[in-house]
């Protein structure tokens, strides 16, 4: 018998006694219709210390205008990412399976995203069209992520209902932290120290 | 090189004891966990559907644990078919052998690591050392346990026994990257960390990860974390192993929404942790071209054959319980002498190791319950403590002890025979005046921090019937 068959054999033995499963409990799924999902996904972004951007008016000039802000002048982009979303005055490199260390020589990543959690403030990307492969928005020192304010939904299991079943997902919510040293939280250790996020 | 414990570890109440000689300790940890405490509670408090958080996140626990034969094959078949490669571990030694196996096909004599319970539990780090591979751990806590070849001491934080001084002095003892004027401030030695580990993320070609949660509606595997040394791992190397043990499995990616709800509150006392990674088997062009997973047993299945205490396996590793027990808060995670410690290191230890900790482990408690209460996933820590201290004297009671036991059954079962032995206690009120008899050294485990309680002049049934 395999190791493997021997394993679920085992398992089906120890459960000649089932367990007893419990009825779920209702969960609130959806925020009310009276709470600002905008204003709450801003304040929960500035809690874990992101950068948020309205852009208003003409978009690539005030992704321009951010970058130029943090003294960035060169930034990787998904191929496909719409031209419409490109920054004026940066320079942009497009990532054609870039190594991890030519990633690590470019400082800022811009992506899209899939949707985004305002009661938690978080950032879902499943890495389709604009939004890149993990590595660009990981390496760079800093991650420029587009949002349109119509992607943002107040809870998780809405952001689950919105994204199905992606094969691959990164969930983003701030920079990289650390509280490892007496407990001392610490903004940006291996991840993007800084992300910033621009509502359009 | 940090240590597994494997061989025996000083039982609970040696290690204890000593423990609680360390000032410094007690007042990091004390410090530590009301800090999480507080946390935690405040984004509780935010959630208006807590409780039904819970209760779901119990109940999908019991039907993974029901289910769980077809869970496990459902989850091989799809991870499988998105190029995954399975295998199955019924212990620590056939699991790092398949480790060590993969990793010497690769030609790879280094790995990079994420912060994991279960490679910790199987003593992955040095099975792969005694093969020649080194195991490199990347989250920063792991790391400073890692250089000081010192155990972890928390789950969650696992150098908190650890000051800023301390970390300081061993980075520019250990660290090339360490100028020898680095400050003590958090800021620049996790810079260093950072500047240390960048080249070898930049390199790796290997990474060993565990698991939060593996997904069986669609083989997905999901890691939680803060740092983003996660992310580098799971994305950069061309070569992933993941060990998971069997009982993280979630039965569809929906349920996900609910453990994301509960996890990082309970654990970081955050709305949500910085970052989290979910992948499906091999992504084309992008991230790792060779995923393996191996899925752990352990004693996992023997756990789950003990109905009263199976239900220790819903754990999702959290660490709330350990953040309001009254015995952790003063003893340490090291005490425990596990991987596990707390409250839940004292209901999983006993049964994932059995002897020698399963002796003493359970009695590791106070049983104040504060621990169930916090738990997002419902576990009744304290009847599980109970049922594994029964098993412990269906096997150890000695003799002594249980004709002691049927005699006071015997005397406590008769009104009469009660009053002939109060009686003659009665006679014996004089003899409390003289050394205390109990302190005899057989009984001294009882009485070292106990009075024996003096006999009373008078029963209460002799000055109710004299009233």
């Amino acid at each position: 018998m395999s190791t493997r068959d021997d394993i679920l054999r085992r398992i089906r033995a120890a459960l000649q006694v089932a367990p007893v499963v419990p009825d779920d409990a209702p969960i609130i799924r959806s925020l009310g219709s009276d709470i600002d999902i905008v204003a709450m996904m801003v304040d929960r972004l500035e809690d874990y210390r992101a950068i948020v951007v309205r852009a208003e008016g003409d978009i690539s000039r005030a992704i321009g205008h951010a970058m130029h802000e943090q003294g960035i002048a060169r930034a990787v982009v998904d191929p496909l990412l719409d031209r419409m979303l490109r920054p004026e005055g940066v320079e942009l490199v497009e990532d054609s399976g870039l190594s991890a260390r030519e990633l690590d020589g470019i400082p800022a990543a811009i992506t899209t995203a899939a949707v985004a959690i305002a009661e938690t403030g978080t950032i879902v990307l499943t890495h389709e069209a604009g939004q890149g492969r993990r590595a660009i928005s990981l390496v760079p020192d800093v991650h420029l992520c587009l949002l349109r304010r119509e992607q943002i939904v107040g809870t998780v299991p809405e952001a689950m209902a919105a994204i199905g079943t992606p094969r691959i997902s990164t969930w983003i919510s701030g920079p990289s932290a650390t509280s490892d040293i007496e407990l001392s939280r610490v903004e940006g250790v291996h991840g993007p120290r800084t992300l910033i996020v621009v509502l359009i | 090189m940090g240590r597994a414990y494997i061989g025996i570890s000083p039982a609970f109440p040696d290690a204890a004891r000593e423990a609680l000689g360390d000032t410094q300790l007690r007042a990091n940890l004390a410090r530590a966990t009301g800090t999480i405490r507080a946390k935690r509670a405040n984004v509780v408090a935010e959630k208006a559907d807590w409780e039904a958080l819970r209760t779901t996140a119990h109940a999908r626990k019991m039907q993974v644990l029901r289910d769980l034969p077809q869970l496990l094959e459902q989850f091989e078949r799809n991870a499988t078919a998105a190029g995954a490669v399975v295998h199955w571990a019924p212990d620590a030694a056939t699991a790092t052998r398949i480790v060590a196996d993969i990793a010497k096909g690769k030609g790879v004599d280094s790995i990079v690591k994420v912060k994991s319970l279960a490679t910790d539990e199987i003593g992955l780090n040095e099975a792969l050392h005694a093969e020649g591979i080194e195991a490199k751990e990347t989250d920063l806590a792991e790391l400073i346990v890692q250089l000081a070849g010192d155990h972890p001491s928390h789950i969650l934080v696992p150098a908190i026994h650890k000051n800023r001084n301390q970390i300081r002095d061993l980075f520019i003892a250990e660290l090339p990257e360490a100028a020898a004027d680095l400050s003590n401030e958090p800021r620049d030695l996790a810079m260093t960390a950072r500047a240390h580990l960048r080249e070898r993320f930049l390199d790796a070609r290997m990474a060993v990860s565990g698991a939060n949660f593996a997904i069986a509606e669609t083989g997905s595997l999901v890691v939680v974390e803060s740092e983003g040394n996660g992310r580098m791992c799971l994305t950069l190397p061309e070569t992933l192993v993941t060990v998971v043990g069997i009982e993280k499995l979630l039965p569809s990616f929906d349920d996900l929404g609910v453990f994301m709800q509960v996890l990082p509150r309970s654990s970081t006392g955050e709305r949500m942790n910085p970052y989290t990674t979910v992948w499906t088997g091999v992504t084309p062009g992008d991230g790792p071209q060779e995923v393996h997973i191996v899925l752990l047993d352990n004693g996992r299945v023997r756990t789950l054959a003990d109905e009263d205490g199976r239900e220790a396996l819903k754990c999702i590793r959290c660490s709330a319980c350990m953040n309001v027990c009254p015995v952790y808060e003063r003893t340490g995670g090291h005490a425990y002498g596990s991987v596990y410690p707390g409250p839940i290191g004292a209901i999983l230890t006993p049964q994932l190791q059995g002897p020698p900790h399963a002796q003493t482990l359970p009695f590791a408690s106070t049983l104040c319950g504060a621990c169930y209460d916090v738990c997002p996933v419902k576990i009744n820590i304290p009847e599980i403590l109970v049922h594994l201290r029964a098993k412990v004297h269906e096997t150890h009671t000695s003799t002594i002890e249980r004709s002691g036991f049927r005699a006071i059954a015997w005397i406590l079962a008769d009104g009469a025979r009660i009053r002939a032995v109060q009686r003659f206690g009665v006679l014996l009120a004089p003899a409390s005046k003289l050394p205390n008899l109990l302190s005899l050294p057989v009984l001294r485990g009882w009485t070292a921090s106990r009075r024996s309680p003096s006999w009373a002049r008078t029963s209460f049934r002799q000055w109710w019937e004299s009233r």
